[in-house]
């Protein structure tokens, strides 16, 4: 369980990027965090994998402070894949890169080479392990530093806008690995601007503006709430939009549709009886 | 003259195992919408590098074939002569900016290229109205939000007065709001007579600007024309293309036996068309 309590955080003591965040992450959860640029979503999420300690407030990691403990033993428990993939490679080949961290952790030689084979290939990045990821589209290297880190299925997976750069294949491949995980009891907390993919596949999400929590609920729930949609810069889906539009001239449209199945189920029943 | 020719150009990175572009052959004139998409690893941003000579001058690698930007063969003129006809914007912002402020980041391309100074501020001005970035005058790039980045790296691009502005995936670092607020400063640029040519895999968000769709798959283009006609091809599904919801209902529907009368790719368009399916 990952517990934040009152967690304040500024990079340069001017400006305020956590203003007071309470957040509970229940073992097996599926999260996601929300929010308009600057928010603050990215710093959070680095209070949970150590990375950056709280100004104040506290960050407890299974009954533990993170104050006292170091960052080696909170990586163990808690793997962090970053925005920007750059920031995470430096190895010769994509084979390299993701069994780094799996050695690191003390997986033999053998686990590791089958470990590393199993997450390329379940990220559709099975060609790939002799290649250098310098040579690799952007897309691409997004899903190597991914692979470096689910690969070693820590018991708290945090990722930082996993789906930039992915087309619907990878997003699909990424989303069941997700679901897999996390049916083997890993918890997932994912940063993303990516409502289709929040509304698929989190029950769970968090809202932030301006450095604090808005909202914390049912994805449903929390989408659903004007003020969320305003301050954390969400367009409506267009799903939405086309039912709303549909709502002005048949009244007998639902006030809550979200998915496409809904909408297609709604639509034949109104040209059916046309 | 087209505004850029590729052709039959072909390009493999140094130390790659396969050919990132195959055999391109197209054309794109003066004041289109190209939105060129496909699966990850495909070759778009490569096709954008070999736009303005990046590919191969300076990513180097084994080259078939030629492209022609704005009548100039790209292996025989120097980069230089590329950034003033074709302006590149990347997805990350930081990436790009170079200077301390916004009046500066503007100036920067064009001081380079020897542009006398009172144009200069001319350009200067107009761009600071035209991307609405008056408040952002005084304010360091690293104090901006993404968004604000991205506009300011627009107007340095444009600052060079490209006739085709090459944008790859510029908004996925972006929220939605500030995503959308660049992909109308994108539409409005070519409303007033830019070429665009913007890679994006979220068509949902792109499709209803585009004048056309150009589909990438492993080096090759596999489909280009009119976007409605693209997204109801059903090798969008196969290869991985995000088809706009919208879209897929439509398909969806089809496939059932209801066929309405247009293909939409927006929500509003959908329910539009279903309205006039019923007369109501």
């Amino acid at each position: 369980m990952i517990i934040l309590e009152d967690v304040h955080y500024s990079y340069d003591g001017v400006y305020t990027a956590l203003r007071g965040i309470s957040l509970q992450v229940d073992d097996g959860e599926r999260l996601a965090v929300i929010g308009a640029n600057g928010a603050g979503k990215t710093t959070m999420i680095k209070h949970m994998n150590g990375l950056l300690r709280p100004q104040n407030g506290r960050v407890i990691l299974d009954g533990q402070d993170t104050k006292f403990m170091s960052v080696a033993e909170i990586a163990r428990k808690v793997g962090l894949v970053f925005q920007n993939p750059d920031h995470q490679l430096f190895l010769d080949s994509v084979k390299e890169e993701v069994e780094f961290g799996l050695r690191n952790l003390g997986f033999t030689e053998s686990e590791a080479e089958q470990r590393c084979q199993g997450t390329l290939a379940s990220l559709g990045l099975g060609g790939f392990a002799e290649r250098s990821p310098f040579t690799l589209s952007g897309g691409e290297r997004k899903r190597v530093a991914l692979a470096s880190v689910l690969s070693t299925e820590p018991r708290f997976l945090a990722l930082d806008e996993p789906t930039i750069g992915q087309d619907a294949h990878q997003k699909n491949r990424l989303a069941q690995m997700l679901a897999e995980m996390n049916k083997r009891g890993r918890t997932v907390v994912v940063v993303t601007h990516d409502i289709e993919f929040v509304i698929e596949n989190f029950p769970r999400t968090v809202a932030m503006a301006e450095g604090q929590i808005i909202a914390d609920g049912s994805t449903s729930m929390v989408l659903s709430n004007d003020e969320v949609i305003e301050r954390c810069a969400l367009a409506p889906p267009q799903m939405t939009l086309a039912a709303r539009a549909l709502r002005n001239v048949f009244p007998e449209v639902g006030q809550r549709l979200t998915l496409l199945s809904e909408l297609e189920e709604t639509i034949m029943g109104i040209l059916g009886g046309a | 003259m087209a505004l850029i020719e590729f052709a039959d150009f072909s390009f493999k990175y140094l130390g790659a195992d396969s050919l990132a572009l195959k055999r391109i052959k197209l054309t794109i004139d003066e004041g289109e919408y190209v939105v060129i998409t496909g699966p990850s690893g495909c070759g778009k941003t490569t096709f954008c590098r070999a736009i303005n000579a990046l590919v191969p001058q300076f990513h180097r690698g084994y080259v078939a074939g030629n492209v022609y930007t704005d009548g100039k063969n790209t292996r025989e003129n120097e980069v230089a002569t590329f950034a003033s006809v074709a302006g590149l914007v990347f997805q990350n912002p930081e990436n790009q900016l170079v200077t301390l402020d916004v009046e500066k980041e503007i100036a920067f391309g064009p001081e380079n290229l020897g542009v006398a100074p009172d144009e200069i501020r001319r350009r200067v001005e107009e761009l600071i109205d035209l991307l609405d970035l008056e408040e952002l005058r005084e304010k360091h790039p690293h104090e901006m939000s993404g968004g604000e980045q991205q506009r300011v790296a627009i107007a340095a691009t444009l600052a060079l007065r490209p006739k085709v502005l090459v944008a790859d995936e510029p908004t996925s670092n972006l929220d939605p709001t500030s995503a959308e607020v660049i992909l109308e400063i994108i539409a409005h640029l070519n409303k007033r007579g830019m070429a665009v040519v913007l890679v994006e895999h979220r068509l949902d968000l792109v499709a209803k600007d585009a004048s056309r769709i150009i589909l990438m798959n492993k080096g090759r283009i596999v489909a280009d024309g009119n976007p409605r006609e693209i997204l109801a091809m059903d090798l969008c599904e196969e290869i991985g293309v995000g088809v706009p919801k919208a879209t897929q209902v439509y398909k969806r529907l089809k496939t059932r036996g209801v066929e309405l009368r247009n293909v939409p790719l927006t929500g509003v368009e959908l329910a539009e068309l279903v309205q006039e399916a019923t007369s109501r």
